[in-house]
């Protein structure tokens, strides 16, 4: 059984269509990145799926429970929309860490406030995970003292310590200076090294192919190409794949 | 008349000033907080509403609203208003809390979207994302603007004269009309000394929350 199976998603901001039809499905502890170029939907994609925007049509199951449905009479009520979005963590790109808590309190601020265990759990799994992404020595700093490739470290692990079954990153190298972008991605590497479900919407064309078992490949809101970094790659069937390609390699 | 008798008699009214202060900013924070709220809701009819009223009450003198409220219950509804320290003081929190209503929605509004959703896919409610994540950010954000607002409360105190409350300037005009004019410029010794202390404490709590930005 499918980990995710996302089905006919569909999404307009007014009267532009930002997404048209989008369907894929992932298994557990497989790495997909979506490329494309600005404005393909890859952002908003991610964020129907982590109900920070409400897809139109379509349907979202996760471990074969349907966690969301457009056509579905009921609308979800806030709680609920807060139980289904645990389904999926979300690593910003601009890392969105909260400045007034140093890296272990924005890590375990949110496993606190939800109860996931008893404070003493919550600070071991928060130190386990700081130490995952190497930031033992920087406990109790603030996100200001820390460079942007820290901090989206300190993202990602504090994205982790709410066990999302989908961990999803929105470029999460992007506001990096070239020489932080490594670190970072070593990091999701590592991830995936651990079993790790992940979608990640990246420019990073060489991580993409090297660390992913599945690529989407999305232009104008739809899915253009699917299939192996081997396939989109090597042998991409579309003309727009291979434009796009071309221009980025 | 002894100096430590005026300065007692002044320090007498001077008391009912802080009085004023001080019961002003408690209701006038939370009222001001709600009314921020209002004026950033999404259902039209409440908003525009707010607005109206932030208009008013900022468009016009705090000494009409003073003459307003210590004057309208009594020729409008049959019911004098007795008690002229409450007269001021739903007055001055009116006045107030619109002020600061703006300061609020100003910073709230300067929170960036990014912190509300990392908030959001971490699972939180809206109101854990307010007060546990919003909140500080925003009370830094708005302490230059509200210790000004803050300091001018203290002087906008002696406006209660014009209703009779008995403040430090009242208490200044009874000597002048025995002839005893220097009590009337002694009063502002009493103001400086305050709104230096406040100006410490504010400093204090700026630097306090410098640890972030």
């Amino acid at each position: 059984m499918p980990v995710l199976e996302v089905k006919n998603i569909k999404k307009s901001f007014g009267k532009t269509e930002v997404l048209k039809d989008i369907g894929f499905s992932l298994e557990k502890g497989e790495v997909l990145s979506i490329i494309g170029s600005s404005g393909s939907g890859k952002t908003t994609l991610l964020r129907c799926l982590n109900f920070l925007e409400t897809a139109d049509e379509g349907s979202i199951s996760v471990n074969g429970k349907v966690i969301f449905d457009a056509s579905a009479e009921k609308k979800l009520t806030e709680a609920e929309i807060s139980e289904n979005r645990l389904h999926f963590g979300l690593v910003f790109q601009s890392f969105n860490l909260f400045p007034q808590y140093n890296v272990l309190e924005n890590i375990t601020l949110a496993p606190t406030l939800l109860k996931r265990g008893t404070p003493e759990q919550i600070k071991e799994e928060a130190l386990a995970l700081i130490e995952r992404v190497g930031l033992s020595e920087k406990i109790e700093n603030y996100p200001c003292q820390l460079s942007g490739g820290q901090q989206q470290r300190v993202a990602i692990a504090r994205a982790l310590a709410m066990k999302p079954d989908i961990l999803c990153f929105d470029e999460p190298t992007s506001a990096l200076d070239p020489e932080l972008t490594g670190e970072v991605l070593k990091v999701i590497r590592d991830l995936k090294s651990s079993d790790s479900t992940m979608i990640v919407v990246t420019h990073e064309m060489e991580f993409a192919r090297s660390v992913s078992d599945k690529v989407i490949f999305m232009a104008d809101g739809v899915i253009e190409e699917m299939g192996t970094p081997k396939e989109v790659f090597e042998n991409p069937k579309s003309l727009k794949t291979k434009n796009f390609l071309n221009k980025v390699d | 008349m002894t100096f430590q008798q005026v300065a007692l008699s002044l320090a007498e009214g001077f008391l009912e000033n802080c009085r004023l202060f001080i019961e002003t900013l408690l209701f006038s924070i939370p009222l001001g907080l709600i009314i921020s709220f209002g004026s950033m809701s999404k259902f039209k009819p409440l908003s525009m509403l707010i607005k109206v009223i932030v208009w008013c009450i900022r468009g016009t003198p705090l000494m009409l609203q003073l003459f307003v409220v210590f004057y309208v219950p009594g020729l409008v509804f049959g019911v004098p208003m007795r008690n002229r320290m409450l007269a001021a003081l739903v007055a001055f929190v009116i006045n107030y809390a619109c002020y600061f209503s703006e300061i609020f929605r100003g910073g709230i509004e300067s929170i960036s979207k990014g912190q509300y959703e990392a908030g959001q896919v971490l699972g939180l409610s809206k109101s854990q994302i307010f007060f546990k994540i919003i909140l500080l950010q925003v009370t830094k954000r708005i302490m230059p603007p509200m210790s000004n607002e803050i300091i001018t409360l203290v002087k906008d105190t002696s406006l209660a004269r014009v209703i009779a409350v008995s403040e430090i300037l009242l208490a200044a005009e009874r000597f002048a009309g025995k002839g005893l004019i220097w009590p009337l410029f002694f009063t502002g010794v009493y103001f400086l000394v305050f709104c230096g202390g406040l100006t410490l404490l504010f400093g204090y709590i700026e630097k306090k929350m410098s640890y972030f930005n």
